[in-house]
């Protein structure tokens, strides 16, 4: 600290630093989701009237979610959901490449995204195109028939342990 | 303190002249900032990419009356409102849409142009780059405004865009939800890019708008030969009555009378756009309310972000979100990656020409594709076109490299 001109910059400069990077700060949170948004609920589906190969789709958190009630002929998988003695897919209806919702083609039993050509099967594993990862799994629960959406339940914990879940 | 004449009748020339500096004004920023004879209307786009910014503003600040930036609300504001019950509000919407697609057109021209006569360099890199933060601004412009009217093709660019920051295997959604301002597009989405598109990013364009004339004034424009001129010899020849000898010419009235001519070819066409073939403008998809829950077929930008999405789209996800990245800064590079000190036209530079009309091709090439969809044969071509483009950098810095100084 060469002289009082000096200090007196420093100490500007310095407090000036602290003010901007606490404005930065606020700016940021003002960007964040809002808490009514983050809190946006959870959602239940009933899965006891879901019929065989006929993909429903629900809205969780503004996005789609994919509920598939598997026929006998698809091979099990350890993404199954299992109800009672029914296999469920659920997944989260956004192709992990950029977030476009496939189609599914009951036919073929095959998720298809029409933006870049991206493939699921019906385990929502990737099996053709761009996508890195599968369909990813949201939190849920298992009650009786009900699917409770944004909790985590034992069954996904587990699916979680096991690194299956996306 | 200054000396004020006290005999100057207020608001006259010699009283603003002792408060503003007004002749000196005038003179520095028009009639002796001297631009080169030897050009072409090539030279022209700059002032008319001026002119189409300042339609885009007034017919923005027109909209901007009418327009209700909330989820539930905008569309209807566009679609009804603006389009049928606003007294000319149709107007105002076409010259805004009809605008923000030409400008870009008129930007590759401008761009394009500047690489063919080698004006990039040897004093004007900053000149480049300040075109090119220009470029990506308006990039972010066009974007922001894409999303306001809350169509499907609105909703599904914002989704696959803001997707794009999830860094591929880096997977920041928490970036991406930061961004959004929620898990999908929603209500805080909408507002945020609103205030983007009407405040924001105009007042940065705007202030590199300035940045860009400031970094043109000293190195001047360049000319068709590239040839340096003496401009202190040159003005001066002028200003002696010497027109015929002198190389230069000022720039108001003599080049803007030129430019004003070319403008209003521009307009004829322009105006042609916006009354009788403003559709191309207007994406059919985007007539559609926004859906969150239901995917348009094909989703594809408009044509001017094409080329750079078709260089995402071939690879798998994690190169393909770099080349894209490649894709958007390299332009900003050109003058560092182009060694040759040889300021002249393409057609002078030996393989460079070359490589100029495998970029223009190429970058056509890339736009086509990009339109059509990701199968088959279009796949394969897309991929080649999307190599040629990230290999044409390399390229470049050889062939300048061994370039002969002219």
């Amino acid at each position: 600290m060469s002289s009082r001109r000096d200090f007196m910059g420093m100490a500007l400069g310095g407090f000036s630093a602290l003010g901007g990077l606490a404005a930065l700060y606020a700016m940021k949170r003002s960007w964040d989701p809002l808490p009514s948004v983050k809190a946006a609920g959870f959602t239940t589906v009933d899965l006891s009237g879901a019929q065989e190969n006929v993909l429903n789709v629900e809205k969780w958190r503004g996005k789609p979610i994919f509920i598939l009630k598997k026929s006998a002929d698809m091979p099990a998988d350890e993404r199954d959901v299992l109800v009672g003695s029914d296999r469920f897919l659920i997944a989260i209806g956004l192709c992990t490449h950029l977030g476009c919702i496939p189609a599914y083609l009951p036919d073929q039993e095959i998720f298809h995204c029409a933006c870049h050509g991206g493939q699921f099967d019906a385990s929502g594993r990737e099996i053709f195109g761009p996508p890195p990862s599968p369909l990813v799994i949201p939190p849920f629960k298992i009650d009786g028939t009900q699917l409770v959406l944004g909790e985590e339940g034992p069954e996904y914990i587990k699916m979680k342990e096991a690194g299956v879940i996306a | 303190m200054a000396h004020f004449d006290e005999n100057a009748k207020p608001f006259s020339n010699q009283w603003l002249n002792d408060r503003l500096a007004i002749d000196t004004v005038k003179r520095v920023l028009s009639t002796e900032y001297w631009i080169p004879k030897n050009i072409n209307f090539l030279w022209a786009m700059g002032m008319i990419l001026a002119a189409t910014f300042g339609l885009l503003v007034v017919s923005g600040i027109f909209l901007l009356m009418y327009y209700k930036p909330d989820a539930n609300l905008a569309f209807d504001s566009v679609n009804y409102t603006i389009m049928s019950e606003v007294g000319f509000g149709w107007l105002w919407r076409h010259i805004h849409g009809v605008a923000a697609s030409v400008v870009f057109l008129i930007i590759y021209i401008h761009m394009l142009t500047g690489i063919y006569y080698s004006s990039y360099k040897k004093g004007r890199e900053l000149i480049w780059i300040s075109g090119m933060l220009l470029f990506v601004t308006f990039s972010a412009e066009a974007f922001s405004g894409y999303m306001l009217p809350w169509g499907q093709m609105s909703y599904w660019a914002g989704m696959v865009i803001t997707n794009l920051f999830e860094g591929g295997s880096l997977e920041l959604t928490g970036l991406v939800e930061w961004i959004r301002g929620d898990y999908v597009p929603g209500d805080a989405y909408l507002m945020r890019f609103f205030m983007l598109h009407v405040l924001l990013l105009p007042l940065v364009i705007i202030g590199l708008i300035v940045f860009h004339f400031a970094s043109l004034r000293l190195p001047h424009v360049n000319n068709q030969e590239g040839e340096e001129i003496d401009f202190e010899e040159a003005a001066r020849l002028y200003k002696e009555d010497k027109k015929k000898e002198s190389k230069v010419i000022p720039f108001n009235p003599v080049f803007l009378s030129k430019d004003i001519f070319v403008m209003g070819v521009y307009f004829i066409l322009f105006f042609f756009l916006v009354f009788y073939n403003f559709d191309f403008a207007m994406d059919p998809v985007n007539f559609d309310p926004a859906d969150g829950l239901q995917t348009p077929t094909h989703i594809y930008p408009e044509w001017y972000f094409l080329w750079s999405y078709e260089i995402l789209r071939p690879f798998p996800k994690d190169p393909g979100l770099i080349a894209f990245l490649i894709a958007q800064v390299i332009f900003f590079l050109l003058p560092f990656i182009d060694r040759s000190s040889n300021v002249a036209p393409a057609h002078k530079r030996g393989l460079f020409v070359i490589w100029f009309w495998v970029l223009v091709v190429d970058m056509i090439a890339l736009t086509v594709l990009g339109k059509l969809p990701p199968e088959g044969m279009f796949n394969t071509l897309g991929t080649v076109a999307a190599i040629i483009f990230l290999l044409m950098w390399p390229i470049l810095f050889v062939i300048t490299k061994f370039e002969k100084k002219l």
